[in-house]
């Protein structure tokens, strides 16, 4: 290897010997001047540095946004809530004295009672789980489904695309909460994975056509060109190369739409078609604290699931902004 | 700055105040990466009825430089940081917004590379230039209509009447880069800015094109700035070229001399590098390296670590832009070796 | 020959016998004179139509866009053909064609006598290894979520018995090494790159299964001036260091000039002139090669002040809706009734049919008479 003198000057009669780049290429350059060769058996000092996909930038990126930070937090905080809800709530959900209902906030029970004289301190901490179990669940089957459907339609085209698409068409044209009226009234009794599969039911269509849309755009692209002239298959330019071009929009959209299904849940409870006792959920217990207007007298009893579902739809809507703007090759 | 006090007056400005003066002009850009140097000292000037063309490759500050002059800069991340732009003696960087934009476009106008995305596309053509007769000038909407259809004769657009109805997309590249051209010339500015326009077109429309540009310039006597990266395009239609690197001018020379002699490395080493078509069995003596990235510019002379002749000084001083003779200026150190050995 | 340029240059203060790069091994012994050229590639009638179609439940075709209209020739080993012409006329999908990536209508390519458009599954992927592809645009060209190592090792992954696991990781930092690219880049990724080191990357994926058939389509277009006599010069050293044979597709006359032994010059979907580098470049004999030549700006003045240019009329009307007869005839100063009627054929003009010297060569003109568009008249 050709040590190149970044000192020592280069006299003109000696064109090759351009002097060095000084220092080096820094490496967390957008475009790293790592000098060409020109001369194939005298390589030039490796520029220090570290390879950055382009996953790295944007973890990179979402690291320094508060947006992120602030809404990793709190969905951190709900993660672990709801699948400890002892650790910050000490009573039973369930057990409640009626003759405590709609008694304001006292010592140890912050919130106050609700109608049924249930700590709505502890109902809030519990219908965390309840809230996040349908939020992540749907958005997973949502995403999954989505993905595959749309992702082949996307890949393969021709007859099976057109199915699809109208198929997606047919899913959209159902208003989801006339939907959710009519389909979940119909099932007896309705658990979180009634109304999870509900959810993925009518909103895989919405990840499906934009799974099939990035993926026809990622698929015209020369390096997936490149990949069939050298005789690869189907399975590796899906996998190897498509996939991976294709996914950042359908990761942007689920956890959008994350936020959006936690929301949906809770609505569909408040109408009295989602979930049932004893299942605690905060749509349930908004509804039932609208129930002959309570609330007028006793408002801490919506206040505070309100509040919860709200900061929590918030958090996850904030989040998929966060991702969307780090995922976003516009601004790479 | 030893290159400012060496450039001012630039030595193409032997005549009467130019049409542009542009003076020491710097701008920076605020990227994610840190700063970027775009512009970086950057003086010369353009006279009613001169072509003069500003080549340089992707980074080197060309069109940046273009969009400062005209005030069309994104600002941020733009910013300019320094300098003055002297458009008929008043310097435009201090003149107030609202004064700019009656300018642009009424004396000074530009064309784009990309004419589809340069026109509305749910306007008619004969609308939009009818538009800027409507907006500067006051004219009536018939009139102006009127107007519009005698600026496609103008610019050979053939059967321009029945044309005007019709929308960008139903013009082909070249149709549409003359619309461009038309819109810069109907309020007969003083100065036209021309980006790359041919850039986008095909090899034999772009002949017709860039004919159609340079006679208009002679007719109308207007000052014409042509921005390129190809050596060949400007060779027949420029009086005076500028070539910029890395943010700077680097040489400046009348065009027949520039390419008879180049007085810098980087302009000598252009030349040797492309292929020409009148030439057989040519070398191809490729120029070292890559353009640097305007985050981390070489010091001293921005050009010594793909120079072939560079040299320990080339590395520690920037070259000021030497006069190297009548309207020529060189920012190399050892121009004169370079001169006297071909 | 030419190509021993100025990348030859720099190549040769290193030594390429004695300590070129392993890669190089089994490369046909240079040097040798390839005079005769054996033909690699033949391309017979290649036609290719993309259907327009209406409707929305029930398509039916309504036309079709004639991208390439019966297109024919030859490859020899170890020869560059360059393909000229606009946008639009087809020079992109022919290279498509070459490299299987398309089906042809119809027509047929001949790669060492085997027609490969017959082919599928394990025959098509053998083949497949021999001709490979260089794109235009460096920056769709490769994959951004995978790192250069792994775009320019994916041959090997493909087509496992090239390269045994072990040595591929030594192969790759070769085959970068070859194109002049630092081997220990192997872990970066495509978007830590400029757009010449990029191609670089892209000729190297190229070069992986030792291809005998290259086909470059703008391979240097996207690039900056400065840059592209590199991409240039390396891809001629690699042709002689490999024995390549290149089809070189650009609008560019003079880089395609300067790398070609051979130029075909395409309009709307058809070849109209065909010959060797100075035959097409000092003595074509179709008009629209003629004003193609002339249109070309050249950075000398001096030399710009005394050429004559012909600036053609109009524009290339669309290749869904050709003319009659012969397609250029919308746009020649020449056009006679005859031109409308009759398509003529790409042959050596009757004129020429005994002439010695340039002229001889195939130009589909009814009235082809020789130019020079480039130097004086």
């Amino acid at each position: 290897m050709v040590e190149r003198a970044p000192e020592s000057p280069s006299a003109p009669e000696d064109p090759p010997a351009v002097t060095g780049e000084a220092g080096g290429a820094a490496a967390d350059l957008a475009s790293f001047e790592g000098e060409l060769l020109e001369t194939p058996l005298a390589p030039q000092e490796p520029a220090p540095g570290k390879a950055r996909s382009l996953w790295s930038d944007a973890w990179h990126d979402l690291r320094r946004n508060p947006v992120f930070i602030v809404s990793g937090l709190l969905i951190l905080f709900l993660v672990v809530v709801s699948v400890w809800p002892s650790l910050i709530a000490t009573r039973n959900p369930l057990s409640c004295q009626l003759n405590k209902s709609l008694d304001p906030a006292s010592p140890g029970h912050w919130f106050g009672y609700d109608t049924q004289g249930c700590d709505v301190y502890t109902r809030v901490v519990y219908g965390a789980r309840t809230s996040v179990t349908v939020g992540i669940c749907s958005t997973l089957g949502v995403a999954l489904a989505g993905s595959a459907l749309g992702g082949l339609a996307g890949f393969f085209g021709g007859w099976w695309d057109s199915l699809l698409s109208r198929l997606t068409d047919i899913f959209f044209g159902i208003p989801i909460m006339l939907g959710g009226l009519v389909f979940l009234s119909m099932t007896g009794s309705r658990s979180v994975w009634t109304v999870v599969a509900f959810i993925v039911l009518l909103g895989w269509p919405q990840i499906a056509r934009i799974a099939r849309g990035s993926v026809i755009s990622a698929k015209q692209n020369d390096y997936v060109q490149a990949a069939r002239a050298l005789g690869a298959g189907n399975a590796r330019m899906l996998v190897r190369h498509i996939m991976p071009n294709a996914v950042a929009p359908v990761i942007v959209t689920a956890t959008i739409a994350l936020g959006t299904y936690i929301a949906l849940e809770a609505t569909l409870s408040y109408l009295g078609v989602g979930l049932q006792p004893p299942t605690v959920s905060w749509g349930a217990d908004i509804s039932d604290a609208s129930q002959g207007m309570q609330f007028r007298n006793a408002p801490h009893i919506l206040l505070y699931p309100a509040a919860a579902l709200s900061l929590t739809v918030l958090a996850f809507i904030m989040l998929g902004d966060a991702v969307r703007d780090a995922l976003d090759p516009k601004l790479r | 700055m030893t290159q400012t006090q060496a450039q001012s007056p630039p030595p193409s400005s032997s005549g009467p105040s130019p049409l542009l003066q542009v003076r020491d002009l710097h701008v920076e850009f605020h990227t994610r990466d840190g700063v970027a140097d775009a512009v970086n000292g950057v003086s010369f000037g353009v006279e009613a009825g001169e072509t003069l063309a500003v080549l340089g490759e992707s980074g080197s500050g060309k069109s940046v430089t273009a969009q400062a002059v005209m005030g069309i800069l994104d600002i941020p991340p733009g910013r300019i940081t320094g300098g003055e732009i002297l458009f008929e003696g008043r310097d435009l960087l201090k003149t107030p917004a609202e004064e700019r934009r009656r300018i642009r476009g009424a004396r000074m106008a530009m064309i784009f590379q990309d004419a589809l995305s340069s026109l509305n596309p749910v306007l008619s053509v004969g609308y939009q230039l009818g538009e800027m007769f409507r907006v500067h000038r006051g004219t009536s909407r018939k009139e102006s209509r009127i107007k519009a259809v005698e600026l496609m004769e103008r610019v050979r657009i053939p059967a321009a009447r029945a044309r005007a109805n019709d929308y960008p997309h139903q013009f082909s590249g070249g149709m549409r880069q003359r619309i461009m051209i038309a819109m810069a010339l109907a309020l007969e500015p003083q100065l036209i800015i021309a980006d790359e326009p041919t850039t986008a077109l095909d090899v034999t429309v772009q002949a017709q094109v860039m004919g159609l540009l340079a006679d208009l310039q002679r007719e109308y006597r207007m000052g014409l700035i042509l921005i390129t990266h190809d050596l060949g395009v400007v060779a027949d239609v420029a009086d005076r070229i500028a070539v910029m690197y890395a943010g700077r001018i680097v040489e400046t020379a009348p065009v027949g001399e520039l390419y008879r002699a180049p007085a810098h490395p980087y302009t000598k080493g252009l030349l040797d590098s492309i292929p020409r078509l009148d030439q057989k069995g040519q070398q191809l003596n490729a120029i070292k390296g890559l353009p640097p990235s305007l985050l981390r510019i070489p010091s001293g002379c921005s050009f010594h670590p793909r120079c072939p002749v560079a040299r320990a000084v080339c590395r520690a001083d920037e070259p000021p832009l030497y006069e190297v003779g009548t309207g020529r200026a060189s920012a190399c150190h050892f121009w004169k070796e370079l001169l006297d050995g071909q | 020959m030419d190509s021993d340029g100025a990348g030859a240059q720099t190549w040769q203060q290193g030594g390429p016998e004695g300590g070129g790069p392993a890669v190089a091994e089994s490369a046909s012994p240079a040097g040798v004179p390839y005079a005769p050229r054996e033909a690699i590639l033949e391309v017979r009638d290649l036609v290719k139509h993309y259907p327009l179609t209406q409707g929305v439940v029930i398509r039916r075709q309504v036309g079709a866009v004639k991208a390439v209209d019966g297109i024919s020739f030859e490859l020899g080993r170890g020869e560059t053909l360059g393909i000229v012409g606009e946008s639009g006329c087809g020079k992109s999908t022919v290279a498509k064609l070459v490299t299987n990536l398309e089906a042809p209508t119809a027509g047929s390519i001949l790669y060492k006598g085997e027609d490969v458009t017959r082919l599928s599954g394990r025959a098509l992927k053998a083949v497949r290894r021999n001709i490979q592809m260089v794109f235009q645009d460096p920056y769709t060209s490769l994959n951004p979520r995978m790192t250069v190592g792994d775009i320019v090792g994916e041959p090997f992954d493909i087509h496992p018995e090239v390269a045994p696991k072990g040595e591929r990781r030594r192969k790759v930092q070769e085959l970068l090494d070859v194109v002049g690219l630092n081997p220990e880049y192997v872990n970066r990724y495509p978007h830590q790159f400029s757009g010449g080191q990029r191609q670089r990357i892209g000729i190297a994926r190229g070069l992986a299964l030792r291809p005998e058939v290259i086909v470059a389509d703008e391979p240097v277009s996207a690039l900056d001036v400065s840059v592209q006599a590199q991409v240039v010069n390396l891809m001629e050293r690699l042709q002689d260091e490999f024995d390549l044979s290149y089809v070189f597709i650009a609008h560019d006359l003079s880089v395609v000039r300067h790398i070609s032994d051979r130029v075909g010059v395409m309009y709307l979907g058809k070849l109209v002139e065909i010959g060797t580098e100075s035959e097409i470049y000092e003595h074509p004999t179709h008009p629209y090669t003629q004003a193609l030549l002339s249109a070309v700006p050249v950075p000398d003045p001096d030399a710009e002040a005394e050429r004559t240019r012909i600036v053609l009329e109009g524009e290339v009307p669309s290749p869904a809706n050709p003319p009659s007869g012969c397609h250029f005839r919308t746009r020649c100063w020449k056009a006679q009734e005859k031109c409308a009627r009759e398509e003529p054929p790409l042959t050596v003009p009757e004129r020429f049919a005994h002439a010695e010297g340039s002229a001889h060569h195939p130009s589909a003109c009814h009235y082809a008479e020789e130019r020079d568009p480039i130097g004086p008249e």
